[in-house]
C-alpha cells in the first residue's frame, strides 16, 4: 500500500454525488478516497473515472455542506477494505463497518476487499446439507440447503422479520453441532425498532455472541446503503471461509438497497431501464447474491436469506424479478393467507428451492421426501383450480372429486401451512401424509404402489 | 504490435490515444497486469476499448498494447471434459485463489498421444485432418488444418505424446510459404468457422424428452429457443438435454447465471453416463461459465466463444449441441456495453443492432459437409429469460424470428411441480415434417398422426376448461368429460417426466413410441367403449388408468416388454368391460 495522498483546493465541481477535481495526483481506477468537509466528518468514496487532466469521485454518503474550497480529499491508494477479526463475532456495526456498539474497536487480523472476487466455479463444493428451519413449508416442500440463497418476497406489513427471525433461532443442522455457526444480520434502511427486535431475539435465545449486525438505519444517508451488505458480506465470508463458521446471513430488507441503487444511478444521469432502475441491476445485485456458497476443501458455508418487500405485493416488479433469476429459488409470503390469520403465510406454488433436489431423499433426509413434495404440490394446485372454479360456479356445482380436492386444500392451509411451533421434518412429514389420506388412491400419480402401501393405508372409499 | 496510452477510464471501458494504427475488435492487453480487451471503436487517434475484467487499479498513463488479432481462443484436444470462462481460459486449474483473479492467461501446453494419419508429400486442404488424439479416457479426437490453410505436407510428427502447443505438422502453402501447425489453433470468435455447403435437415437431436421429441422436436443442426420467467425450470430443463440428448459433444454455455448450479453440474456430470454410449457424461461436454459476477463484457463474448468450440468439434464431423443459458443476460451485457459507449437505445433500452447479433448467433446452427468432406451438425439450444415472464419483450420477440422451435415454459405447470413445464399449446416447431420419415423409419409409422391428435386433445382440453368454468364440470356431456380424462392421462402419464427420477430422466424413441402407442389406444378404446354405453365413472374407476399414469415411472428403458403386457392387460379390460355390459 502506498501512503497516503491529500488533495485539497483542487475541486473544480461538485454534482450530485460526484466530486471533480484536478488530477493532482497519481492513483487508479475504484481506488477508495475519504472526503472531509468543514465539519470535518469523513465520507466514504471512490475513484469512479479518470483521464489526464481531472479525477472524479463517486462520494458514498451525502454530500450536504461540502464546499469547493474547505474540501480535503484523501487517497487510500487501494479499493475499499474492511479489518476483520474473531471478535467481531458479538458486535455491532454501521453500515460501512465502523463499530457503533460502544465496545473497543476490532483487533484487524485481515483487510479483505469490500467488493469481494468472484468465487471461482470450479472451486465451488455443491450445496447439499440440509437445514432443519422447523417451518414445514420449508423443509418438507422448498427445503433450504448450506450455501443456498433463498430470498423472502414479502410486502410491506406482513411478517416477514419474524419468520427470519424464527429460522435464524432454530435453523440447525440435523444431528449437527451448534457451535460452530454465526449469523450475520444486515439491516439496509431498517427502521430502529426492527434491528432491536432482532437483537432481543437472539439474546433471548442465547446466540448473541455468534451474531453480527451490521445496521444502516432508515435514518442513514441512503447511497451508504449500497455499502452495508457489502461490509457485512466480507465479515461473513470472513467468518464461512477463514474461520470455518457455518454462517446465515439476513439481509433487510433489499428493496431499500434496489431504492438507492436507483437513486446513485439517477444521479450519475445514466440511461434508466425498466421502472427508471439502472441496466446493471442484475449484474449488481449478482455480485452481492453469488457471495453465497461452499468452497471445496473449506469447512465453512455461506448462506443468505436475503428479504425483500415486493412494491404493490407486485411479483413481476423489477426487483423480486431480477432477484428471482438470480437467487436459488424464492419463499413469497401471501397477503391474503395472512388476511386469514394463517401463520407462516407462505403462498406455496409460487415459492420454490432450485437447490432442494440436491439436499434431500435417500442419503440426505427420507428416501419419500422427494416424492411426498411433488405430490403435496400437484394436490394442492389441483386444489387452488378447483377453488376458482367453485367461485364461480359454486361448490354444489362441483363434482365429487374435485369437492375432495377442495376440502384437502383448506386441511392443507389450516393444518400443515399454519403453525404456531416449530416442527421436525418428521412430524411436517407425517402431517403431509395425513392430509394425502384425504383424497382417493387413483389421484396419487406421484407417489408409488409401496409409498401408498406404507403411508397411506387403505383406501377409505 | 501497435502500443496506445490511456486517457480515460470509467468502469470497463476505456479510451486511449493511439501511436500505431490498431484494427477494429482487435485484442488487446491493458496495463501491468495485460488485462484482456477488445477495441470497439476508433476516432481518429482514439480507440476505444472494452475491457473483458475488472479494471480497479488502472490509470492514464498505462500501456495497452495491440495483439494485431481479433479476439481468438485456442481450439484442441484440451477442451473436452474441462470447464472455462467465457474468454476459454481454463478455470480448473490449480491455483492457490478459489477466486477468479485478473488477468489469468490461457491454458498451459497439455501433451496428448498423437497418431499421424498423412504422409510428407500429400496434399491437404483446409479444414482437414492430419492426425489423431486417442487419449487413455475419452473420446478420439482429429487434428485439424485451419479452416485458412492449406498445402502439401513437408514434414510430420511421428506417433507418441506431443505437446498441444508444439508444431507437429509443417506444409507449404500454394504461394510457397512454410506454415508450421499444432495440435491447437486460433481461431477468431466472431467469424464462423467455414464449411463447405450447408445441409438441409433430416434427422431428428434425439432428446429423451418426450415432450419434446414426441411433440416438438428439433433438427439435427435446428435451432431451438426456450423461453421462461424464473422458476419455470430452463436450467433444469437444458441440464436435462446435456444430459440425455444423442449429440456427439456438448457446449454448456452458463451465460450470467448462478456459480451453484455449475458447481451442480461439475459435481453431478462425471458420476453421470452417456445414455447413448455408457462412457461418463463428463467425456462429451466442455463448460463455458461466465457466472452472474463475473465481469460483464466477458459474458457478451461468452456466447460467442461457446459457438466458436462448437463450430470446431463440428468441423470434425461431430454432431454438436449448444447450450446457452441464457441468451437474455448476454443481450443484457450488450445492453450495458451499448449504453456506456452512449448510442441510441431501441426498444426496451437494447441497442437496435440487437436483432441482427441474434440473428448472427442462430444462423450459425446448420447441418453441414465440412470442409473435409464428411457430415457434422450444430444445433442449438437458448434458454430465454423474458422479464416477468413476459414472451412480448425484445430479446423473446427476436429470438422468436430466427429459431424453427419454440418451448415455452409456463408458471401454472411449474407452480404444480409438473416438469418439463412446457406449455403445448404456445410451442411449436417447424422442423416436424422434415422428420415424419425418420420417426417411420424408427417404427412407428402413426407418429405425426398420433402426435396431431394428442395436441387436437391437449387444445380441446383447454377449451373445455374455459367452458366447465361457467357451466360446472357435471354439466358437461360425457364425451366432453372423457377429452378431458384422456388430456389428463396425455399431460400425466406422457408429458410430465421427472428429470430427477433415474427411471425415467431419459426416454428413448422405442419407449415414446411405446407410451404413444399404448395412450392412443386407451383413446380409441375409451371413446369405443362410452358410444356402446359405458358410464364415465366405469372408465375413471379403471385400475389399469393408474398404471398408464405411472408406466413412464414404473416401466424402464430395461423393460420394454412390460409396456406389451400393459398393452394386453389394456385389451383386456376393455373387452371385460363390454362383456359385462
Amino acid at each position: 500500500m502506498r501512503p497516503n495522498l491529500y488533495a485539497t483546493g483542487n475541486i473544480t465541481g461538485i454534482h450530485g454525488p460526484l466530486l471533480f477535481l484536478r488530477r493532482t495526483v497519481n492513483i487508479g481506477l475504484n481506488e477508495a478516497v475519504e472526503v472531509y468537509g468543514q465539519d470535518g466528518k469523513a465520507r466514504q468514496g471512490r475513484v469512479a473515472a479518470l483521464d489526464d487532466d481531472t479525477m472524479t469521485v463517486e462520494v458514498l454518503e451525502s454530500t450536504d455542506g461540502l464546499a469547493l474550497s474547505e474540501t480535503r480529499v484523501r487517497f487510500l491508494g487501494e479499493p475499499l477494505h474492511f479489518a476483520v477479526g474473531p471478535d467481531i463475532l458479538g458486535r455491532i456495526f454501521n453500515g460501512v463497518g465502523k463499530v457503533i456498539d460502544g465496545g473497543p474497536p476490532i483487533a484487524a487480523q485481515h483487510n479483505l476487499r469490500i467488493d469481494g472476487l468472484a468465487i471461482n466455479p470450479a472451486q465451488r463444493a455443491q450445496p447439499q446439507d440440509f437445514i432443519e428451519t422447523g417451518v414445514s413449508t420449508i423443509d418438507l416442500m422448498n427445503s433450504l440447503v448450506r450455501g443456498q440463497k433463498l430470498p423472502i418476497f414479502s410486502g410491506g406489513g406482513m411478517p416477514h422479520e419474524r419468520l427470519a427471525i424464527q429460522i435464524a433461532r432454530r435453523a440447525r443442522l440435523r444431528g449437527g453441532n451448534s457451535d460452530d455457526f454465526a449469523i450475520v444480520f444486515v439491516g439496509i434502511g431498517t427502521p430502529h425498532h426492527t434491528a432491536e427486535n432482532f437483537r432481543r431475539a437472539m439474546e433471548n435465545s442465547g446466540a448473541l455472541a455468534h451474531t453480527v449486525m451490521f445496521l444502516n438505519l432508515a435514518s442513514d444517508s441512503s447511497t451508504q446503503r449500497l455499502l452495508t451488505p457489502r461490509y457485512a458480506l466480507t465479515a461473513a465470508e470472513y467468518l464461512a471461509f477463514v474461520e470455518g463458521r457455518h454462517v446465515l446471513v439476513i439481509l433487510t430488507d433489499m428493496t431499500n438497497y434496489c431504492e438507492a441503487l436507483r437513486e446513485v444511478s439517477a444521479s450519475h444521469g445514466e440511461v434508466p431501464s425498466r421502472k427508471g432502475y439502472p441496466g446493471y441491476m442484475y449484474s449488481d445485485l449478482a455480485a452481492l447474491y453469488e457471495r453465497a456458497g461452499c468452497i471445496k476443501g473449506r469447512h465453512g458455508s455461506l448462506t443468505q436469506l436475503p428479504i425483500l418487500t415486493m412494491p404493490s405485493d407486485d411479483i413481476s416488479h423489477p426487483i423480486p424479478d431480477l432477484t428471482g433469476y438470480i437467487t436459488e429459488g424464492q419463499i413469497v409470503l401471501d397477503r391474503n393467507l395472512d388476511r386469514r390469520g394463517l401463520y407462516p403465510p407462505i403462498k406455496v406454488l409460487p415459492s420454490l428451492s432450485r437447490l432442494m433436489k440436491d439436499g434431500i431423499g435417500a442419503g440426505f433426509t427420507d428416501p419419500d421426501h422427494p416424492a411426498l413434495s411433488n405430490q403435496l404440490y400437484a394436490a394442492y394446485a389441483r386444489a387452488i383450480q378447483v377453488r376458482v372454479l367453485a367461485s364461480v360456479v359454486g361448490v354444489d356445482g362441483l363434482p365429487e372429486l374435485d369437492r375432495l380436492y377442495l376440502e384437502f386444500g383448506d386441511a392443507f392451509e389450516q393444518e400443515l401451512v399454519q403453525q404456531q411451533e416449530g416442527r421436525t421434518l418428521e412430524e411436517s412429514m407425517l402431517l403431509g401424509w395425513r392430509l394425502l389420506r384425504r383424497l382417493p388412491h387413483t389421484e396419487l400419480h406421484r407417489l408409488s404402489d409401496t409409498q401408498i402401501t406404507a403411508h397411506i393405508g387403505n383406501d377409505h372409499d | 504490435m501497435s502500443h496506445a496510452t490511456l486517457s480515460w477510464i470509467g468502469g470497463p471501458v476505456l479510451r486511449a490515444r493511439s501511436e500505431s494504427p490498431f484494427h477494429i475488435n482487435e485484442a488487446v492487453a491493458v496495463g501491468e497486469r495485460r488485462l484482456l480487451g477488445e477495441v470497439i471503436r476508433i476516432e481518429q487517434d482514439q480507440i476505444v476499448v472494452q475491457v473483458y475484467e475488472d479494471t480497479s487499479g488502472l490509470r492514464p498513463g498505462d500501456r495497452v498494447e495491440g495483439s494485431g488479432l481479433p479476439l481468438a481462443v485456442p481450439l484442441g484436444p484440451a477442451l473436452l471434459g474441462n470447464i472455462f470462462d467465457g474468454l476459454l481460459r481454463p478455470l480448473a486449474r490449480d491455483s492457490d485463489s478459489v477466486y477468479v483473479q485478473p488477468g489469468m492467461y490461457e491454458q498451459p501446453a497439455t501433451r496428448f498421444p498423437f497418431e499421424p494419419t498423412v504422409q510428407p508429400g500429400q496434399r491437404l486442404g483446409p479444414g482437414q485432418s492430419f492426425g489423431r488424439v486417442t487419449p487413455a479416457r475419452g473420446r478420439t479426437q482429429l487434428c485439424l488444418i485451419p479452416p485458412d490453410v492449406q498445402g502439401k505436407v513437408l514434414s510430420i510428427a511421428a506417433a507418441g505424446e506431443h505437446a498441444d502447443n508444439i508444431p507437429l505438422c509443417v506444409l507449404e502453402t500454394p504461394d510457397g510459404h512454410r506454415r508450421e501447425i499444432a495440435m491447437r489453433h486460433r481461431w477468431p470468435v466472431r467469424k464462423s468457422r467455414p464449411v463447405a455447403q450447408r445441409l438441409a435437415a433430416s434427422g431428428p437431436m434425439l432428446t429423451g424428452q418426450r415432450v419434446l421429441d414426441a411433440l416438438f422436436p428439433v433438427a439435427r443442426g435446428g435451432k431451438a429457443a426456450l423461453p421462461g420467467g424464473f422458476g419455470t425450470g430452463k436450467t433444469v430443463l437444458q441440464e436435462a438435454l446435456a444430459k440425455g440428448c444423442d449429440a456427439d459433444i456438448i457446449v454448456y454455455v452458463g451465460c450470467g447465471e448462478r456459480g451453484n448450479e455449475m458447481a451442480g453440474v461439475l459435481h453431478e456430470f462425471p458420476q453421470l453416463d452417456d445414455p447413448q454410449t455408457g462412457r461418463p457424461l463428463m467425456e462429451r461436454t466442455i463448460i463455458i461459465a461466465n457466472t452472474s459476477n463475473m465481469p460483464v463484457a466477458a459474458r457478451e463474448a461468452s456466447i460467442y466463444t461457446g459457438i466458436t468450440v462448437a463450430e470446431y468439434f463440428r468441423d470434425q464431423g461431430l454432431h454438436v449441441a449448444l447450450m446457452a443459458d441464457s441468451t437474455s443476460r448476454w443481450a443484457e451485457a450488450l445492453r450495458e456495453v451499448s449504453g456506456r459507449l452512449g448510442e441510441l437505445p431501441g426498444e426496451g433500452g437494447y441497442p437496435s443492432y440487437l436483432s441482427s447479433r441474434l440473428a448472427g448467433f442462430y444462423e450459425r446452427a446448420a447441418r453441414v459437409k465440412t470442409l473435409a468432406g464428411t457430415e457434422g451438425s450444430l444445433t442449438i439450444i437458448g434458454a430465454v429469460s423474458p422479464p416477468s415472464g413476459d414472451f412480448s419483450e425484445p430479446v423473446t420477440t427476436h429470438t422468436k424470428r430466427y429459431v424453427r422451435c419454440l418451448w415455452a415454459l409456463d408458471y401454472t405447470r411449474a407452480h404444480a411441480r409438473f416438469y418439463p413445464a412446457i406449455n403445448p399449446l404456445i410451442s411449436y416447431s417447424e422442423d416436424v415434417t422434415e422428420l415424419e420419415a425418420w420417426w417411420q423409419a424408427a417404427g412407428n409409422p402413426e407418429w405425426a398422426d398420433t402426435r396431431r391428435r394428442f395436441l387436437a386433445l391437449l387444445e380441446q382440453q383447454s377449451q373445455l376448461e374455459r367452458m366447465a368454468r361457467i357451466v360446472g364440470k357435471d354439466a358437461l356431456p360425457a364425451p366432453q368429460q372423457l377429452t378431458l380424462l384422456c388430456a389428463e392421462l396425455i399431460n400425466e402419464g406422457f408429458l410430465r417426466q421427472s428429470s430427477l427420477s433415474p427411471v425415467d430422466r431419459f426416454c428413448s424413441p422405442q419407449r415414446q413410441s411405446a407410451m404413444m402407442h399404448l395412450i392412443h389406444r386407451f383413446i380409441e378404446l375409451a371413446q369405443q367403449a362410452q358410444s356402446a354405453g359405458i358410464e364415465m365413472e366405469d372408465l375413471q374407476a379403471l385400475p389399469v388408468l393408474r398404471r398408464l399414469h405411472r408406466m413412464g415411472e414404473e416401466l424402464g428403458e430395461d423393460n420394454l416388454a412390460g409396456y406389451d403386457t400393459l398393452g394386453a392387460e389394456l385389451e383386456s379390460v376393455f373387452t371385460r368391460l363390454g362383456e359385462r355390459k
